[in-house]
């Protein structure tokens, strides 16, 4: 496919109905619209979304040779140990905020949002390029290892020990990776032949289904803004620019591992993404100190916007423009 | 049928909390109890309409001992740090041997 330049590919991304339903849900708030999706609706799609993206992994997954897969899996276990050790430093750098909340902070970029790398992955594939599908499992290892290292982080500056037990279960029970691994195994065990048979629902609907969920988001983002200042410049900063730098490790690491182009924006797409459902439940529990007017709307009212309206194709311009220079499996 | 007072013991927290919380009234020997649904704002600022989905109120029927009870670990391990009120309101109940 032609080599877009950034603005080009910025343009595709900002006017697919995604994200261009996600910005419709930031004007309905901005003009005070009681508009909501159901709640019963909104987790029902939420389920689609995670089940669906699981059994297309799994079905990846199953037609992959392990010889492909044992490097980037690797990688992505580097990165979901370095990244929260990374936010949690550079967030000591730009904001003047307690080891609880940079803890708390690099427990929610540590983890990964299905949403952004949903969207991503849908931008990439109507570009027409090539994304290996077995980077689902990637997005399910880099789930869980960031939100232990952010609560570890945290700890060292509490005093009572941290609820493990409790918030463990929560995460490791919980919807999004129950249906995410369960939906690997499905799709593993059913293969192409099986898929065929939910074809229809699970990838026609796909990104119509998507599009209704991001116009969901985008109210509950435009509703987080206000927070943006009770939470401080620093916190802005931070939402804004460690993304860019935890994209280009996951882009560089990607490429380096012998993903594809789409493979390794995609990386960088689960690397630059935060948390805002599993690491925020997570958090509360264990660390009631940290406010969730900093973590919550760095993530959501800050990181997520960002990531979808410019990250994704960020990221992707990036993974072309790396190619030459990092890709030794072209 | 013959009525006794008891209380009805109220709580109103962000619905993360609502296991946690179950499990904590469990403990201090409270069998029965009813969650609603709830969302509002507190006098403390935000926490409305979080991806969480708001907040839970948990009603228990009990006597005012353990009401007492309760009402430390609220404000031992809830008020200090989470989105959590509660209050203590008469009541009259049948089959008053049960709370």
């Amino acid at each position: 496919m032609s080599e877009l330049d950034v603005f080009s590919l910025a343009a595709n991304n900002l006017f697919s109905p995604p994200v261009l339903a996600f910005v419709l849900g930031l004007i309905a708030v901005s003009v005070k619209s009681d508009l909501r999706l159901p709640e019963a609706f909104y987790q029902a799609i939420s389920i689609y979304l995670l089940l669906g993206i699981g059994i297309k992994g799994g079905v990846a997954l199953r037609n992959a040779e392990l010889a492909d897969i044992w490097l980037p899996l690797l990688v992505t276990l580097a990165l979901g140990l370095t990244i929260p050790v990374a936010a949690f430093y550079l967030s000591g750098v730009v904001t003047k905020l307690d080891a609880v909340n940079r803890g708390a902070l690099a427990a929610h970029y540590g983890s990964t949002s299905l949403v952004t790398f949903t969207a991503a992955m849908v931008f990439v594939e109507t570009s027409g390029q090539f994304v290996e599908g077995f980077l689902v499992t990637l997005l399910a290892v880099l789930e869980i290892p960031g939100i232990i290292v952010g609560l570890l982080l945290a700890s060292r500056g509490r005093k009572n020990a941290i609820a493990w037990g409790e918030s463990l279960r929560e995460v490791l029970a919980g919807r999004s990776i129950v249906l995410l691994v369960g939906g690997l195994a499905l799709g593993a065990i059913t293969g192409s032949r099986g898929f065929a048979s939910i074809e229809p629902f699970f990838a026609g609907l796909f990104t119509g289904v998507l599009t209704l969920f991001l116009l969901e988001l985008g109210i509950v983002a435009g509703r987080r803004l206000k927070d943006i200042r009770t939470a401080g410049v620093g916190v802005v900063v931070f939402g804004l620019t460690f993304p860019l730098l935890a994209g280009f490790l996951g882009v560089a690491g990607g490429l380096l591992s012998g993903l594809s182009v789409g493979g390794a924006a995609l990386l960088g797409v689960l690397s630059a993404s935060s948390s805002y459902i599993a690491a925020p439940t997570a958090v509360r529990l264990a660390l009631p100190e940290a406010s969730p007017g900093i973590y919550l709307t760095a993530s959501l009212g800050i990181t997520f916007p960002f990531n979808l309206i410019v990250g994704i194709p960020v990221y992707y311009w990036l993974s072309q423009s790396l190619e030459g220079v990092l890709s030794w499996n072209s | 049928m013959e009525l006794v007072e008891r209380k009805l013991l109220t709580i109103v927290v962000e619905s993360a909390l609502e296991s946690r919380l179950i499990t904590d009234l469990g403990e201090a020997g409270i069998r029965g109890y009813t969650v609603t649904t709830a969302r509002g704002a507190g006098v403390r600022g935000q926490r409305e309409g979080d991806l969480q989905g708001g907040n839970v109120k948990v009603e228990c029927v009990l006597g005012e001992d353990v009401a007492h009870t309760i009402f430390d670990l609220l404000h031992r391990q809830y008020f200090p740090h989470y989105a959590c009120v509660a209050w203590l309101s008469p009541a009259m109940v049948a089959r008053g041997e049960n709370y």
